[in-house]
């Protein structure tokens, strides 16, 4: 009896991982989306998040409607990726990626100290009306805000996988992504499609913002979600939506097990370095990342 | 025909810039101590030496190497640990600390330098942060670093060995001249013996160095052992001469960030740039607070200027990125070149 209670539990906890794992792929689409279509690895994707997160929550105080906010919200985000895309992104077409990183290192000290000058820096509560009574699945407690969060970016990656298949846009982005040369000689406007594919990473950066916020409350600390979602990128792939996904599912679970199995003979709080632990000993056997283009060396 | 002797090495002529350098270290040692105060070399002076001091170590590995490190705040922590622990345990004298200390360092910087033999670029970047996590945590996580304080503060000991008292301000403050100073030289000749040519040669192309017979696995590793030396020194002197209290949350996330950023703005693969970019790092918001105290008295609160203070710098660090991505060096290097010639034209 107690062995089952034991086994249980452990279900328990790897399903609130893979659940709080959905959380990290997230945030991590986000960073993939920029990566695929203009090679950067957008440190300030947290900044994003946070800055999507705080403008929507302070709109809400003030009394605007929900879908009012989300419209907002997203003109906002919209007009960030355009102003992020000409006024740092373009003066350095053609400069390394690692200066590009660098340079969306500055970007995040930007965003979130301006995001926190405009709207304050106390914290705020975030209630999307969803409970967070737990399910109760045959002996094992799922909560159901984590849940609903699964199902919210299920929908997304849905959505995003049907408007990089069947939208102009989407092929546009996919264009630019194999073959930047090729995509500007068929005439495909490359500064107009890199603006938008912000935008979308902006949107993503929402959804994440609204769901972590919803759970953490909206403050500074929701820019630190990108140090979540940094070994689930190493770990998936740059590159690949699908391999956020997995290598999020991954980290999350193995994170939690970690955490109350090993967690206890080494003194606990181990969940700040043990997905970076996970993420090094795979890349030691698969350098690209379980999903990832083989890597194309490019300093 | 020419021979290499036409072409002046590095900036300027080999004899100016000794001269040069002579004028920066009667400077340091003798003009700034007798006309500096307490408050400039407790506020100014040694964080501006320690941080130089990182800047250094990490541009040797980021700027000569080419490997971006995310984590250099935890080889500082690494460092202030192990001079406190040897001091402590093994009571032995605070040269032969920093000397211990500085092999610790190297020896786990190796340790987190391993993945780079396997990565490279962003995921590289992204696995040093394993470092910074994971030292932060093993620090505040076991008790035995700090000495079981309660509080994870613990104060310094006091800078003072071979019957010296250096525990004044001035004596802290020459005490990590001297240290700064010397290692200081000893990067100077490595960067430009074999080793470091190895170093540029692994960074601009790793294949080709291969094939001409440049040992690119010991280089990287001996880089991250150098380079998280050096930094773990500066580490001592951050929390010993500087801070006087040593405590892991010091050595953040966002102090890693300020000395990658004092590389960048000071100007990657030169000694001159860490020293630049350390002196603007420290004086930037000084005379950030002197100005908003001055233009708009005490209205703007102290947290509002925190805020200020990190979007101009992160603005700062996109400026240079598009505008002088050889940093204030090349700034610097410009700014003589015309004054030579408006002297000349006279």
């Amino acid at each position: 009896m107690m062995d089952w209670l034991n086994f249980l539990f452990g279900v328990e906890v790897a399903v609130g991982g893979l659940l709080s794992g959905v959380m990290y792929a997230l945030v991590a689409i986000g960073f993939v989306l920029i990566y695929k279509t203009s090679g950067v690895l957008n440190f300030a994707q947290g900044a994003m998040v946070l800055f999507a997160a705080l403008t929507f929550v302070s709109l809400i105080e003030r009394g605007v409607p929900f879908w009012l906010a989300i419209v907002f919200t997203l003109a906002v985000m919209t007009m960030l990726g355009f102003a992020i895309e000409r006024s740092v992104l373009r003066p350095l077409t053609n400069r390394s990626p690692m200066v590009l990183f660098m340079a969306t290192l500055g970007l995040s000290y930007v965003i979130e100290g301006a995001a926190q000058l405009i709207w304050g820096t106390q914290v705020h509560r975030l209630d999307l009306g969803i409970s967070n009574e737990p399910i109760d699945f045959g002996g094992i407690y799922v909560s159901q805000f984590d849940l609903a969060a699964a199902a919210i970016a299920a929908a997304m990656v849905a959505a995003l996988t049907l408007f990089f298949r069947f939208t102009r846009t989407g092929l546009s982005f996919r264009a630019v992504a194999d073959d930047t040369f090729a995509a500007t000689a068929v005439g495909l406007r490359l500064n107009l499609i890199r603006s938008t594919v912000w935008t979308a990473a902006g949107f993503v950066a929402l959804v994440a913002g609204l769901l972590w916020g919803a759970r953490l409350g909206v403050q500074f600390s929701l820019s630190v979600v990108v140090l979540k979602a940094l070994p689930v990128l190493v770990l998936g792939g740059f590159d690949s939506i699908l391999g956020a996904i997995v290598a999020g599912l991954m980290i999350g679970a193995s994170e939690k097990l970690a955490e109350v199995y090993l967690g206890p003979y080494v003194g606990g709080g181990i969940e700040s370095w043990f997905a970076y632990a996970v993420a090094l000993v795979v890349l030691l056997v698969r350098p690209s990342g379980l999903f990832g283009t083989k890597l194309v060396e490019r300093y | 025909m020419t021979s290499v002797a036409d072409f002046p090495v590095g900036p300027a002529p080999v004899s100016r810039r000794v001269l040069g350098i002579g004028a920066v270290l009667i400077v340091a040692f003798a003009v700034v101590p007798a006309l500096a105060s307490p408050y400039v070399f407790d506020a100014i002076l040694l964080p501006f030496l320690a941080l130089s001091l990182a800047g250094l170590g990490l541009n040797l590995l980021t700027g000569y190497g080419g490997q971006v490190s995310l984590g250099s705040a935890a080889f500082m922590a690494v460092g202030a640990f192990a001079a406190y622990n040897f001091q402590l345990r093994l009571g032995v004298s605070l040269p032969l600390a920093l000397g211990l200390a500085a092999a610790t360092s190297a020896l786990i910087g190796t340790f987190f330098g391993l993945p780079s033999l396997r990565l490279r670029g962003f995921y590289l970047a992204v696995s040093t942060l394993a470092a910074q996590f994971f030292v932060q945590w093993a620090l505040n996580k076991f008790g035995w670093f700090s000495n079981d304080s309660a509080s994870g503060v613990i104060s310094a000991p006091k800078i003072a060995f071979w019957g010296l008292d250096l525990d004044s301000s001035a004596g802290r403050y020459f005490f990590a001249l001297i240290v700064v100073t010397l290692i200081t030289v000893l990067v100077w000749r490595l960067v430009s013996g074999p080793e470091g040519i190895n170093l540029n040669a692994v960074r601009d192309d790793e294949t080709a160095a291969k094939v001409i017979g440049v040992p690119v696995l010991r280089t990287k590793l001996a880089a991250f052992a150098i380079s998280s030396a050096i930094i773990g020194v500066a580490g001592v002197l951050w929390s010993f001469a500087y801070l006087r209290t040593i405590e892991p949350e010091g050595f953040n996330l966002d102090r890693s960030f300020q000395i990658l950023f004092i590389v960048i703005i000071g100007g990657l693969a030169t000694i001159r740039g860490a020293f630049l970019g350390a002196a603007l790092i420290v004086v930037f918001p000084l005379l950030l607070a002197r100005v908003s105290s001055a233009l708009f008295g005490g209205v703007i609160d102290a947290g509002v200027l925190k805020l200020i203070e990190q979007i101009v710098l992160g603005a700062i660090i996109i400026l240079f990125l598009i505008a002088e991505p050889n940093g204030l060096v090349a700034i610097l290097d410009r700014a003589r070149a015309r004054l030579g010639r408006a002297l000349r034209r006279d």
